[in-house]
């Protein structure tokens, strides 16, 4: 027998209650969509998990509605300190219910549970407990006196993440005072919907919080809806694109986190070994499936032999398998729509010429699953040194001298993160100083916390998350004007009358910004970002 | 350094260095090894900590770490009663239990060789063969604050006692000051004391006392020293300096252990020694051993714990395995 055969140690299923369907998370209770309901499935055996109501344009109403009236009579009007004693229930609740929402989590992302239960979950009860601590300190927040609310914040996150992507959106936002409409990745709602049993433990007021599951119409419906005064999306930039034309001069305030190509730039005085560690957390930490992953290695060409050679090594001793196991390193890959994109680019490497290397692994016969991969001898030119892949697969790339790798690694359309490798700390300084990335780090990799604000350049997005900075992305100047409501309004009565949210009222708002465009004034408040 | 001494140092090791092991050269070569990022060391130990070793992993692991284990006793009380009853626990850990292995050896003071001998009487051999071996600390453990001379007939004493293993300590002052070269001379020569009438060498334990060297680049400095010099295992801690053996000092030691195999083919042996005293610990760093330079380094000649209460730890739950429930700790023997 082989030791490193460990015997089985599977997380437990059965603390987790599950139920057969969920509805939608409206106005503090559960309640049938009217939109065609879907199944969500175990990404690693392909099995049922549970049926899920999908949110229809009249649900996505009737959830703006509802977080519309409890931001004017309730949220709105409670005092900070208040607010951040729900955010702190909410916290420790996250922490008594970790194991639950771990196992949530692997079971419908996929994650290794050791993920899951040491990263996720416990990061995102970080996430609560910190902005609970800024809801009644928000003069300090760096935008004068007495900021103000924005209103109903419209959010729609990625299934990479689902849980912890929920906390960053929904923390700042509660913790600024605005109420919020979320709506999970269509493939990963299970741990939002045990997140919703969560706040009606809390006994967080109805409607504050808002959950909607549905696919991309849903999310469509959501951030197009006249009366949500705040849109914030994380996801693909193709997606971050369109809802940035879909928002633009309606005066919704909006912050996109979106896709990444970062450079982990290693230099021939790294220390090796935790090099080597951090090129494997920086790329296959959560099967890759991270905006930040460090996907692209860059590598000072004298040490590219040793440097592959060890990775190699020590990739052969993940263990791929179980997500549900505690002893898992690689998950399975969230869907087959994303398992379908990794091997098509994965082909196109070794089309242009690459070389192919996947560790030695026994894949499991249904669930998507991919064996980490490296693709060696890679061109700045090729596409999987420039297309964000989101799964298992590094592409390396040498460089001579420090100028060289500052340069590539800036060469990307995207400018989310990157790493940088070296036992110098003059270097790391000058290196970092010249990246074009929102988030450097230095002889590590891949790590969050809540008090660093995180964001990107270029097409990874705008606005910040976390810290003092994901603060400003849920208030305006307490001496700003509130966005006008009145046609929102409108918007919301034609709704009730059985119409979808119709899309006159956003018209004739259309219409009135290009007239005061015309008319030389300065455009709504939309255009500030 | 004499003439004659180079000849007996290990070529390999002349080669790796490119000239003789002075200081200069010591210094050139030691300090341009990559550095350690202590942050990233610890988190990788860490993430190893966290394997769950469960059913039949776990019941091969507590057989195993009873395998790979120096029972201890280096207290200035040691009589010849107490090695005794060192030995005789040593032979048959669990007195209720007779499938319970036996230890790969005992670690005890030179001048307590000739009993620890004695009581093992034809069991003593090598662990290979299901024998249990003698260890003895040498070279004025454990602060090597002697002469070379004291340190020589120190372990030649041992050796000609009959203890098949020296657990000898480095000159920790001299390291720090830079002499890197008489640390190399000195570890030289107590592999040459090690020398058997009959032509063979005991191993030789090198304790690096990883507490005093403080940093971990200067653990690996010294670790890569005395492999060199001609180590046949590096080993954490005389357990009478804390920190001793932690988990990421034994990680990084154990990746210099597979860096030197990588470089010239030959295997190291690592000991951990002080602090380990649980059964839960000690998985650990089997799980280490195993991820790191793989699962052949399980093995006695290749890496043993040194430990004198873990013992009785691993005993109770190998206990508890079996039947299912805790006992206590009137159910194991006292040493």
């Amino acid at each position: 027998m082989s030791f490193l055969e460990y015997a089985p140690a599977p997380e437990s299923r059965s603390i987790l209650n599950l139920r057969d369907g969920y509805g939608l998370f409206i106005d503090g209770d559960f309640v049938e969509g009217t939109g065609k309901s879907f199944t969500t499935i175990s990404p690693a055996d392909e099995s049922h998990i549970a049926t899920i109501s999908a949110a229809s344009e009249a649900d996505v109403d009737r959830a703006v509605t509802a977080a519309r009236r409890a931001y004017d009579r309730t949220w709105s009007k409670m005092s900070g300190r208040d607010r951040g004693k729900y955010l702190f229930r909410i916290a420790r609740l996250v922490q008594e219910r970790a194991r639950e929402l771990a196992v949530a989590e692997s079971l419908d992302n996929g994650k290794p549970i050791k993920e899951s239960r040491d990263v996720d979950v416990p990061l995102v009860a970080a996430w609560f407990f910190y902005y609970a601590g800024w809801a009644d300190k928000l003069d300090y927040a760096g935008l004068g006196a007495s900021p103000r609310a924005l209103g109903v914040a419209g959010q729609v996150i990625p299934w990479n993440f689902p849980l912890l992507m929920l906390a960053w959106k929904i923390a700042p936002a509660l913790a600024a005072g605005n109420t919020v409409v979320l709506k999970p990745a269509e493939t990963t709602p299970l741990s939002a919907l045990v997140f919703a049993e969560i706040l009606q433990q809390a006994d967080l007021p109805p409607g504050v919080v808002n959950i909607l599951t549905g696919a991309g119409e849903t999310g469509a419906a959501l951030v197009s809806h006249p009366d949500v005064d705040k849109v914030a999306f994380t996801g693909s930039t193709a997606v971050g694109r369109a809802i940035a034309k879909e928002v633009a001069g309606s005066g919704k305030k909006l912050t996109l986190e979106l896709g990444g190509k970062a450079a982990n730039i290693v230099f021939d005085d790294a220390p090796i070994d935790q090099a080597i560690e951090g090129i494997v957390n920086g790329i296959f930490f959560n099967q890759g499936h991270v905006c930040c992953a460090g996907s692209r290695l860059l590598v000072q060409e004298n040490v590219h032999d040793e440097v592959i050679d060890r990775l190699k090594q020590r990739l052969s001793t993940l263990r791929l398998g179980d997500p549900l196991d505690k002893n898992t390193d690689i998950g399975a890959i969230n869907s087959r729509e994303q398992l379908d994109r990794i091997r098509a680019l994965s082909d196109i490497g070794e089309e242009e010429g690459a070389e192919r290397w996947s560790a030695d692994c026994v894949i499991p016969d249904s669930g998507f699953w991919f064996a980490p991969t490296i693709f060696t001898n890679v061109q700045t030119s090729h596409r999987i040194a420039r297309e964000e892949i989101f799964g298992p697969v590094l592409s390396v790339l040498t460089f001579r001298t420090p100028a060289e790798a500052i340069e590539k690694a800036n060469n990307t359309p995207y400018g989310l993160s990157a790493g940088i490798w070296t036992d110098k700390g003059s270097r790391i300084l000058a290196v970092a100083d010249r990246l074009r990335a929102g988030v450097v780090w230095a002889n590590t990799f891949n790590r969050f916390d809540p008090s660093s604000p995180f964001g990107g350049y270029k097409e990874s997005g705008y606005g910040r998350e976390g810290g003092r900075h994901g603060l400003a992305a849920y208030l305006a100047p307490g001496s700003s004007a509130p966005r006008p409501r009145q046609t929102a309004l409108a918007a919301g009565a034609t709704a009730s009358a059985s119409q979808p949210p119709s899309r006159t009222p956003r018209a004739a708002k259309k219409g009135r910004a290009s007239a005061s465009r015309g008319s030389g004034a300065e455009p709504q408040k939309g255009a500030k970002r | 350094m004499s003439r004659t001494d180079l000849q007996t140092l290990p070529e390999r090791a002349v080669e790796l260095l490119g000239g003789e092991p002075d200081d200069t050269t010591l210094r050139r070569y030691l300090h341009g090894l990559a550095g350690v990022d202590a942050v990233g060391l610890e988190q990788r130990a860490a993430g190893l900590g966290t394997r769950s070793i469960k059913t039949t992993s776990k019941a091969w692991a507590l057989d195993k770490i009873i395998g790979l284990m120096d029972l201890t006793t280096l207290e200035g009380a040691d009589t010849p009663g107490k090695v005794r009853s060192l030995v005789a626990k040593g032979l048959k850990p669990d007195a209720a239990d007779p499938t319970c292995p036996r230890v790969a050896a005992v670690c005890v003071y030179g001048d307590m060789v000739p009993h620890a001998v004695a009581a093992l009487g034809a069991a003593h051999g090598d662990p290979d063969d299901g024998l249990v071996s003698v260890a003895a600390v040498a070279t004025a453990f454990p602060s090597g604050r002697a002469s070379l001379e004291v340190k020589l007939a120190d372990t030649a004493d041992a050796v000609a006692a009959g203890a098949d293993e020296i657990d000898m300590v480095i000159d920790r002052g001299a390291f720090l000051a830079g002499h890197y070269g008489l640390v190399f001379d000195q570890i030289a020569r107590v592999k040459q004391a090690c020398r058997r009438e009959d032509g063979t060498y005991a191993s030789l334990k090198v304790i690096l006392e990883t507490g005093e060297l403080n940093t971990y680049d200067n653990v690996k400095r010294a670790s890569w020293l005395a492999i060199l010099a001609g180590g046949d295992f590096i080993k954490t801690s005389t357990g009478k300096v804390q920190p001793a053996a932690t988990l990421p000092v034994t990680l990084m030691m154990l990746e210099v252990v597979r860096d030197w195999h990588r470089a010239t083919g030959e295997k190291i042996g690592v000991k951990p020694a002080g602090g380990i005293r649980t059964s839960k610990d000690a998985i650990k760093y089997l799980v280490t051993v195993a991820e790191t330079v793989g699962e052949e380094w399980l093995q006695p000649h290749l890496f043993r714990y040194g430990a004198s209460s873990l013992l009785n730890d691993v005993l109770l739950q190998r206990q508890k395995l079996r039947t299912g429930a805790y006992s206590g700790a009137d159910y194991v023997t006292i040493d």
